[in-house]
């Protein structure tokens, strides 16, 4: 049904573009005024400057004297940690309590309705806020220390991980651990007279851990010595609040999304299944699962979309991403706000785009497979 | 009782399938709790393990939250060290309500509030005749009668500056101008982007997709640092009017991308029997298009709305004083330091209660929508 559209609605949208032409142009012109009343002119030199601040929590080498264009790439790299660290604690989070929503277990399934819909109707921000001041800030001093699992211990100074020593061949042994990884999935699909010959693959990932863990020389866990906690990787409070904050507010949202997904496969899939004589994890993991996952993808996306956005929260917890140090510091220090506000969006936009761009190309895959 | 035929049998873990109660079998405790507790040595151990963790978590709380708190009292020496301090709260609830708006005038907040919730009411209920006219009225007379309210200095009224403007009415007026502003962008957006003409296609696209791809925060900081730069020499807008204007643009995108959804869910017939009646694009689109789409998203309106109510509080970064702000400005409070939970906790239940009470609305349209077809 195409009607075509008439030949005055034709002319009328010049006339719309011609509107928007003349206002963006009008409020251009105003800027370019304002600006030359302070003598100041639009352009990205500053990011030449040396930043002459700190940044307290950096993945790669920072220091005051670096370039704004340096502290744009460590606070980039500080959104995009916390942002995949949400996505992978979210997603594993929101299979959980999707699942346990659909659990055959009264207690369980409401269990996980609360938590939905807790975590769903309060703002993010009050979440981070909250994790970060009555939860983190109220732990006990690095002295006593709450000691978790696996050697690490968590304290009002943040989260303390055990760290590892590297022996000399630990670049090529962990090369060769995430080629094993990346191969396990091909192998899985091998067929051979067909039968499937796939299995084997589940010796790669525990030979891919045997490389990783041979080019660990020592492991060094965190420990008092005397006033201070060495040894260890400490992960700031900022950085565990909101990460708390992005990952519990997405898995709510992601359990819905599961068990929306799982719901949609047709009732008669899983009795068709059953009756076929599959066990019922068989029919979950081969009929249930691979179709809810096609359904899963899209809203899937816009929920990791809507976890790295929100990665900006961090501002409130002064966590240095793009955001707080460049709507910060950057700004006050630079007086560059159309710059400034510029290249946080571009980024972000950038960010959006291909990360759609990645779970549309994953999405396609999924859907030609399963068909 | 005979063995259970192939169809009653309960698939056990992981087929995700609830029990369910054949249709008018009694009622039994004994057998719900049997089949919904205890349906398998897992589901035992489950049940077993979740009620061992509640008994860990839930009397702590309520120690602390009920049994063991104190409401009583006007200072902090009135609460005790072990429970929580809602006295606190208490002083303080007219700021957390109404930020800094002056007390004697704090009638005209009422006022408005019965204005524009006396339009509304007529609007979501389920039998309303007019409910085009009271729509009307919602978006057009209730703001402006309710804006000269809060606004004043006409009338008689003394003038409240926005500045003293804040708690949970802040996060209410901007919720309700934004749906009321983003709500109309978005219907023209989404028809903007299903449109034939190229032009308004891409600008539409564009507008979306832009505000769709960066975070609220940004938008927020633009409107209050960038926004200025760009308006004429001499002119001013007041700090709240411009939060509010991004909220709409950044909402509006939201909207659109709902209501174009309601729009790909209408069949092509409907919109090819109103043209062929000899109808107009606009005609067709508001009087056959548009009411069945809407009515077909009402779900996702609702949702969006209980998004951009939550975001609200996002303000509080760019120094305006809504509810968590205020909770934020109470906790600095020489005289009451250290009641940053009961603060955070007070402010995440408001919040609550009203997103619950929104969604259980949506929850029942859709319901009643279900029942209708």
């Amino acid at each position: 049904m195409v009607r075509r559209p008439s030949s005055r609605a034709r002319a009328a949208q010049w006339v719309l573009l011609l509107a928007v032409v003349a206002a963006a142009w009008y409020l251009v012109s105003n800027a370019g005024a304002n600006l030359a009343a302070r003598n100041m002119g639009i352009g990205f030199g500053f990011l030449g400057d040396t930043a002459n601040f700190d940044i307290p929590f950096k993945l790669i080498a920072w220091d005051d004297s670096d370039t704004y264009a340096r502290a744009l790439l460590v606070c980039l790299l500080n959104t995009l940690l916390v942002s995949a660290m949400g996505i992978v604690a979210a997603t594993l989070l929101g299979l959980v309590v999707g699942i346990m929503r659909l659990s055959a277990n009264w207690l369980v399934r409401n269990i996980a309705l609360t938590f939905i819909e807790l975590i769903r109707n309060t703002p993010q921000l009050v979440q981070i806020i909250f994790w970060y001041v009555a939860v983190l800030q109220t732990l006990p001093p690095p002295r006593q220390s709450i000691v978790l699992p696996g050697g690490l211990l968590l304290n009002i100074r943040g989260l303390y991980l055990p760290s590892f020593h590297d022996t000399p061949n630990a670049g090529w042994l962990a090369a060769m651990a995430v080629l094993l990884l990346a191969a396990t999935p091909l192998v899985w699909r091998l067929e051979r007279r067909g039968r499937r010959i796939g299995a084997w693959a589940l010796v790669l990932p525990i030979l891919a851990l045997g490389a990783f863990s041979a080019g660990i020389e020592s492991v060094e866990f965190p420990a008092m010595h005397g006033f201070n906690l060495t040894g260890g990787i400490q992960i700031p409070p900022e950085l565990v609040a909101l990460w708390a904050g992005l990952s519990i507010y997405g898995a709510a949202f992601i359990a819905e999304i599961v068990r929306a997904s799982i719901q949609s496969v047709p009732h008669g899939q899983r009795e068709a299944a059953l009756s076929l004589g599959l066990r019922p994890r068989a029919v979950l993991a081969k009929v249930v699962l691979p179709q809810a996952l096609r359904v899963m993808v899209p809203p899937l996306t816009s929920q990791y979309l809507n976890i790295i956005k929100g990665s900006s929260l961090g501002a409130a917890v002064a966590y240095p991403e793009l955001f707080q140090i460049f709507a910060g510091t950057v700004l006050n220090q630079s007086g560059r706000e159309i710059e400034t506000i510029v290249i946080l969006m571009g980024i972000f936009l950038a960010i959006s785009l291909l990360t759609s761009a990645f779970m549309n190309w994953y999405n396609r895959h999924v859907a030609l497979v399963s068909r | 009782m005979s063995g259970p035929s192939a169809l009653e049998l309960r698939p056990p873990v992981g087929a995700l399938l609830p029990w369910r109660r054949e249709p008018g079998a009694p009622w039994v405790p004994g057998e719900w709790v049997r089949r919904n507790l205890f349906g398998s040595l897992f589901d035992t151990l489950l049940t077993l393990a979740v009620l061992g963790v509640l008994a860990l978590i839930v009397p702590p709380l309520v120690r602390w939250g009920v049994t063991n708190a104190t409401i009583s009292g006007t200072t902090r020496a009135a609460c005790g060290p072990d429970g929580a301090c809602w006295t606190f709260i208490r002083m303080r609830l007219p700021t957390l309500l109404f930020g800094h708006y002056p007390a004697e005038e704090r009638w005209r907040l009422a006022a408005a509030f019965a204005v524009v919730g006396g339009c509304a009411i007529p609007v979501l209920r389920e039998h309303t005749r007019h409910r085009g006219l009271w729509l009307l009225a919602l978006l057009t007379a209730a703001p402006a009668v309710a804006g000269v309210l809060l606004v004043g200095g006409v009338l008689g009224l003394p003038f409240v500056d926005t500045s003293a403007w804040g708690g949970l009415m802040l996060d209410v007026v901007i919720s309700f101008v934004t749906v009321a502003g983003s709500l109309p962008l978005g219907v023209l957006l989404a028809l903007g982007r299903r449109s034939e003409l190229l032009v308004v296609r891409s600008l539409s696209v564009g507008f979306i997709e832009l505000w769709r791809g960066v975070p609220l925060l940004t938008v927020l900081f633009m409107s209050a640092v960038m926004v200025p730069l760009f308006l004429p020499g001499g002119v001013s807008l007041d700090r709240l009017v411009r939060a509010m204007v991004a909220l709409v643009l950044f909402n509006g995108a939201y909207m659109a991308e709902v209501v174009r959804g309601g729009l790909q869910g209408i069949q092509a017939g409907q919109e090819e029997a109103a043209y062929s009646l000899g109808l107009h694009w606009r005609q067709v689109q508001v009087h056959v298009v548009l009411p069945q789409a809407l009515r077909l998203v009402m779900p996702g309106i609702i949702n969006t709305v209980v998004d951009l109510f939550k975001d609200t509080t996002l303000v509080t970064i760019i120094g305006l004083s809504d509810l968590l702000g205020a909770v934020s400005l109470a906790l600095k409070d020489p005289a009451w330091p250290g009641f940053a939970t009961e603060g955070y906790v007070f402010s995440a239940v408001v919040f609550f209660v009203c997103c619950f009470a929104m969604s259980a609305y949506g929850r029942s349209f859709e319901r009643r929508a279900r029942d209708a077809r």
